[in-house]
């Protein structure tokens, strides 16, 4: 049975992304007890998907690391992973939160040596990949996943494969009996840090992501650009595996769109640019845009990446996207803008700038909460003692989003404090 | 904002995209384009406007109102409405096209000889005689528009069109006699009158 011990005076956070865990080392650093509920298998969010970070060209690696040693090195901070909260009853200074933690069937033992998951068989299509690669039934959600800890495919117990795995275990580390456990306890406040998901890419009809294999989405290429990735940092066609050679972005896939998401997604320009270094040099790249909106101090990297002389810049939003039966090549169909001339371009390779939308949506909410148009959470004083944290307010870059956890982290101290006091 | 902001902003905005605003249908959307590009990429006709939407829409704003007027461009459009189901800004393109072809046309700016309006101009006659269109007499009045000889050459070439048209019931032959009108011909013909004089009166006046 997983144990928690809180009072009124612990802060909850939900989401334990770069957001979610900023929050929650800012506020046990200054001593509070804080109880982090994330859903995935490891913390980190979606940064852990990253290749490298705008606009230093860093590894987001190394910022986590040092958050996951500042989080084990704290004694208030307590994680669940694999669990989510269902409901949060009561206001400010008195929340009960309810909590479903699925099974992982792999405890404290494990020492991630792998051996369970070269015994398994059944593979799955790797989530952590957006699906470009496969997985075993038992396996390590990433290289660098903190907890370092195996995790079980529930699709596989029951299977000959679970027991292969207990089977291989040195350690006595699997725990085929493990069962969903639904906890509760008590929160003097709520950290929401939920965060984002890509838009689908399929509901933009005319761009084929659906049909048209050369078409991905802004969040493969981060995977197709690791060298710990699917393609081992090869930059090879989804289609035929061909080398690539030129690369078409396209942005705003899905924002600033009635027909899809209102609000403009802010960070899909700048991972655009950055996008257009990964590559090497001789590989051309064109970027077809509305308007770049590489915002305030970034407006130096988009003009490193203008000058770059592989990088094309055509103003147009393309208009459709047609497969070349021939050869696979997608071909962009627009009317470029300035002079408009229409075009019909091929390219070997598409990436669709796609934005971000709140990954919770307003319908799952577990909590009364303020939310906007665009389905982000506003700073409302109804919401109570509950506060929004990095991209579930907002598109926001990481640094934006670290700023405005750290933020989120101040306004529930200030209600645990309130309790502390009243409660003497 | 100031009242005399907005005094400045209204005195100094291109009079072009007002009268626009206030003549064109639903003229009061094109100051919401964003210049993104993608009704004109995905106009089926594209090709061969002289001015597809998109840059239709910028001219407006840059007070081009001759060129705009007198263009042949929205006179292309053919409703498809693959526009209106892209445009992100929600922008009505197909309506505002139509809108901007009756206005040019009200202001006698349409370009002679453009197909489109002629075509629209002789189904309005057809329409205005009998209160309904006399499907025979459209067809051969398009055949004749360009003279007899070319009428009797048009009326050869699609015989065969005619005669199934009559066979299934889709045509017949006697409404050359005249043809049947409406029940009410005359309240019909108060109808269009009242509803053009409402129209005249809605339109203001720009110099
Ligand atoms: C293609 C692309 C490239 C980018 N590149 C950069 C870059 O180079 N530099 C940069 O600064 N920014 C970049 N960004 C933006 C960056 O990804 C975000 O700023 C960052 O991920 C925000 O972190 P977050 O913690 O707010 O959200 P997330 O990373 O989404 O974290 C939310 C966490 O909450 C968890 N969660 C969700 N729902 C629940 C639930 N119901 N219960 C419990 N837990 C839940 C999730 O599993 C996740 O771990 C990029 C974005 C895209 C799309
Ligand atoms: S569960 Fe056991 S076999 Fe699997 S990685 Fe952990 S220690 Fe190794
Ligand atoms: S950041 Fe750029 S690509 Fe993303 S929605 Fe805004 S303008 Fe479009
Ligand atoms: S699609 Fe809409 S917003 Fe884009 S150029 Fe055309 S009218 Fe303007
Ligand atoms: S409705 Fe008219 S303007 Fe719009 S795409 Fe079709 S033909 Fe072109």
């Amino acid at each position: 049975m997983t144990e928690v011990i809180a009072t009124n005076e612990t802060i909850l956070v939900v989401g334990g992304g770069i957001s979610g865990m900023t929050a929650a080392l800012e506020a046990a650093e200054t001593g509070k007890q804080v109880v982090l509920v994330e859903k995935r298998p490891y913390v980190g969010g979606r940064v852990t998907q990253l290749y490298k970070y705008f606009p230093k060209l860093c590894f987001p690696t190394c910022g986590l690391e040092i958050n996951q040693r500042r989080a084990k090195m704290n004694p208030n901070l307590n994680i669940i992973s694999m669990a989510e909260v269902t409901d949060i009853k009561g206001e400010a200074g008195n929340y009960t939160a309810t909590v479903k933690i699925s099974p992982r069937y792999v405890n404290e033992n494990c020492t991630a040596c792998g051996d369970c998951a070269k015994a398994v068989e059944a593979e799955f299509d790797d989530e952590y990949n957006y699906g470009l690669g496969k997985r075993k039934g038992a396996y390590l959600p990433h290289r660098m996943a903190h907890p370092q800890r195996y995790v079980l495919d529930p699709a596989i117990i029951g299977t000959d494969d679970a027991q292969k795995a207990k089977d291989a275990c040195k350690v006595n580390a699997i725990d085929l009996d493990m069962q969903e456990e639904v906890i509760e306890f008590k929160a003097g406040a709520v950290v929401w840090a939920t965060g984002w998901k890509p838009y689908d890419a399929n509901k933009i009809q005319p761009y084929g992501y659906d049909r048209i294999a050369n078409v991905i989405t802004s969040v493969e290429f981060e995977r197709m650009a690791d060298p710990n990735g699917p393609t081992g940092g090869k930059l090879t066609r989804p289609s035929d595996g061909k080398e690539v050679k030129s690369v078409a972005f396209i942005q705003c896939a899905g924002s600033r769109d009635k027909n899809h998401l209102l609000h403009c997604s802010r960070i899909c320009c700048m991972a655009s640019l950055k996008q257009a270094t990964y590559p090497a040099d001789e590989v051309a790249i064109s970027i077809y845009y509305i308007d770049i909106r590489a915002i305030d101090r970034f407006e130096d990297f988009y003009q490193k990446v203008k000058a770059k002389e592989n990088v094309k810049f055509i103003k147009s939003k393309v208009a459709s996207i047609v497969e070349n039966k021939e050869n696979g090549n997608p071909t962009l169909h627009g009317v470029d803008t300035e002079g408009y001339n229409r075009y019909a371009d091929e390219h070997d390779l598409v990436v669709l700038a796609v934005g971000m939308e709140p990954s919770v949506d307003k319908a799952s909410f577990p909590v009364e909460i303020t939310i906007n148009e665009e389905g982000f959470i506003e700073p409302a004083p109804e919401n109570g003692g509950v506060f929004a944290a990095g991209c579930s307010s907002d598109a926001l870059d990481v640094n934006r989003a670290v700023q405005h956890a750290t933020g989120a982290a101040m306004r529930a101290i200030q209600v645990v404090n309130r309790v502390a006091a009243t409660e003497g | 904002m100031s009242d005399l902001n907005t005094a400045m902003i209204e005195k100094y905005r291109s009079s072009f995209l007002k009268e626009v605003e206030a003549n064109v249908e639903e003229g009061e959307w094109v100051k919401m384009c964003m210049q993104c590009g993608v009704c004109s990429g995905s106009c089926p006709l594209g090709k061969h406007w002289e001015h597809p939407p998109q840059e239709i829409f910028m001219m407006i704003r840059a007070g081009k109102r001759e060129d705009v007027l007198s263009s042949d461009s929205m006179w292309m459009c053919t409703s498809c409405y693959n526009c209106i189901a892209r445009c992100p800004r929600g922008l009505p393109i197909t309506h505002i096209m139509h809108g901007l072809a009756v206005y040019s046309k009200r202001l006698g700016l349409t370009p002679q000889k453009q197909p489109t309006a002629e075509f629209s101009q002789i189904f309005w006659d057809n329409l205005m005689k009998k209160g309904r269109v006399n499907e025979l007499k459209l067809g051969l009045s398009m055949y004749f528009k360009d003279g007899f000889g070319q009428g009797i050459k048009n009326a050869m070439a699609n015989q065969k069109l005619g005669q199934n048209m009559m066979k299934a019931k889709r045509m017949n032959a006697m409404e050359f006699f005249g043809g049947h009108s409406v029940k009410d011909l005359s309240g019909f013909q108060k109808i269009i009158k009242k509803a053009q004089e409402i129209e005249a009166g809605n339109i203001k006046e720009f110099k």
